[in-house]
């Protein structure tokens, strides 16, 4: 089924868009990520140019964010007033990532700076949850999980202390708005929700309470999102909406089949299989940037 | 056929001996709707010779098609502590977006370099005016880079074997365009050369356009920026909240 992109200005198959939005949303389903980290490198490999890569997967990140916005919500998991300063930091983010996108891209460097936040990022946290993982189920880590998280010493020393009942915390509310404000600025950049960086900044650096952790992440990605849309639109004009269409029909429904598996799987095993995911990705771009790329020349309108 | 006869009568009247070329497309317009794939333009035409009868001499034929100039700046990568990143770059202020040649024999048995240069008889004699780079070495190493990219993209080609001369009259060219074609007009230019002379050139143009949803899509992405970005946000919410809907209820 041959479809054409107008703002992609290419021809793609249909079917293979919609398998790759089933993909990743089975992914988020079964994580509680947005999946975005998966649809941009493999648009890109596509052949689709990455900047509206990027800009249409944030647009089908915040469509897979919605449905478990709403589930968590109604049972609770989210802590509204948290949510609403890491949004608030995550605005101001996605502000800061477009200027330093048009900045990375004007000096022609914007490739590479893209590559490098996915190799380190996604290795960093890739390794982290593979070890946690890997400890759970061999039975070494359970003590350690047992103990009572508290927020990074840092976190304390900040002034204006506001209480997050639903956190169960009683910290500033900069704590948030710094980790929103980073969040956003990679979401820009990366055209990823941020979620498989946000959730463990609440569990180790705020010391969030986990039941609303990915309940709360879902939430901030949700608004996230929706202005890295916004700003792509005005500035880079390059969501392609039916691009967006076709990826959201695949992980609308691949949302669902993933979460109703997830009730299935032992948590601690469905972490090291995204923790390989994640690693193989990672180590995929780490190889790309010392490989000598299939293309030496890249061309930009000017 | 009436414009031909009144042609061929006015070079019969000025007693011209070269022949004239009378060329046509076979699609004027080209429309770039949902489903497209690409499409074949057909080169056509007639050569005639003044005198009235059949051109008595071998010619040969070459057409270029050119899509619209673009300013474009290429960036050349190179290794710098292992890891492969942007280096050296150069700006082109007329690279086209589309360049095809095809001609009824191998240009170099055609036409001389200096010709060959001169009408751009080839992807390596597009005339890209380079700006900034001075040394010549180096702009040549840009422009090889260049052609070889978009060789690959299927956007610059040259087929010395794409022009077929029936009876010394009559002549077609198949020019394929893939769906990543740039909108604009695009020039098709067809030579009639012979002993190493061009002795006649006629133009026909064709229009790329994006019609009807796609023309709405982009044009509303480029003129509403804000309501576009907001049609995309509601759409994808909606989406997600309709799924959630629809298989809380199976």
């Amino acid at each position: 089924m041959d479809v054409y992109l107008p703002i992609a200005n290419l021809s793609v198959n249909g079917l293979w868009i919609v398998a790759l939005g089933g993909l990743t949303g089975i992914l988020s389903g079964l994580f509680g990520v947005g999946g975005g980290f998966l649809t941009t490198p493999l648009l890109i490999f596509y052949g689709v140019p990455p900047t509206v890569a990027a800009a249409s997967a944030s647009t089908q990140v915040t469509g897979a964010s919605v449905t478990g916005v709403i589930a968590h919500g109604n049972r609770g998991g989210v802590d509204y007033r948290m949510g609403a300063v890491l949004v608030a930091g995550g605005v101001f983010g996605a502000g800061i990532g477009a200027l330093l996108f048009r900045f990375f891209r004007s000096i022609g460097q914007i490739d590479v700076v893209i590559s490098g936040l996915y190799v380190v990022l996604l290795g960093t946290i890739g390794l982290l949850m593979a070890r946690e993982s890997i400890q759970v189920l061999r039975g070494t880590g359970a003590a350690k999980q047992a103990a009572r998280r508290r927020h990074h010493p840092l976190v304390a020393s900040l002034p204006m202390r506001w209480r997050f009942y639903g956190s169960g915390l009683y910290i500033s509310p900069l704590a948030p708005f710094i980790v929103g404000i980073a969040v956003g600025t990679l979401t820009m950049l990366m055209g990823v929700g941020g979620g498989f960086i946000l959730v463990p900044a609440m569990l180790y650096i705020l010391g969030m309470s986990a039941n609303v952790v990915v309940g709360t992440s879902l939430f901030n990605i949700l608004f996230v999102t929706i202005s890295t849309t916004m700003m792509h639109s005005l500035t880079t004009k390059s969501v392609d909406i039916v691009l967006v269409v076709l990826l959201l029909l695949g992980s609308v429904t691949g949302a669902q089949i993933g979460s109703q598996l997830a009730v299935k799987v032992k948590p601690d095993a469905l972490r090291l299989v995204l923790a390989a995911i994640v690693l193989v990705i990672a180590f995929r771009m780490f190889l790309g940037l010392f490989y000598q790329p299939e293309e030496i020349y890249t061309i930009s309108p000017l | 056929m009436k414009h031909l006869w009144l042609i061929l009568f006015a070079v019969l009247l000025m007693g011209q001996r070269d022949p004239i070329l009378v060329p046509d497309v076979s699609q004027h317009e080209v429309q770039v709707r949902q489903g497209f794939t690409g499409t074949e333009l057909l080169l056509f035409g007639a050569i005639l010779d003044p005198r009235g009868q059949r051109a008595g001499q071998d010619y040969d034929i070459i057409v270029v098609l050119k899509g619209p100039s673009q300013p474009i700046r290429l960036r050349e990568k190179e290794r710098f502590a292992g890891v492969w990143m942007n280096a050296d770059s150069t700006d082109f202020r007329s690279a086209p977006a589309f360049f095809a040649v095809a001609a009824s024999r191998p240009i170099g048995e055609i036409v001389d370099e200096k010709t060959a240069a001169i009408y751009e008889f080839g992807t390596s004699y597009i005339q890209l005016s380079p700006s900034g780079v001075i040394d010549t070495e180096e702009q040549q190493r840009f422009a090889a880079g260049l052609v070889d990219l978009r060789e690959r993209q299927d956007l610059y080609k040259e087929d010395p074997q794409g022009v077929q001369i029936r009876e010394n009259v009559l002549y077609q060219a198949r020019i394929s365009l893939p769906s990543s074609v740039t909108t604009g007009t695009y020039t098709a230019e067809t030579f009639a050369v012979s002993r190493g002379r061009v002795i006649a050139s006629a133009l026909a143009e064709v229009e790329v356009r994006k019609v009807g949803f796609d023309r709405f899509i982009t044009d509303s992405s480029q003129n509403y920026a804000l309501a576009y970005g907001l049609i995309a946000v509601m759409l994808s919410v909606g989406m997600g909240w309709a799924a959630g809907r629809f298989f809380a209820m199976i």
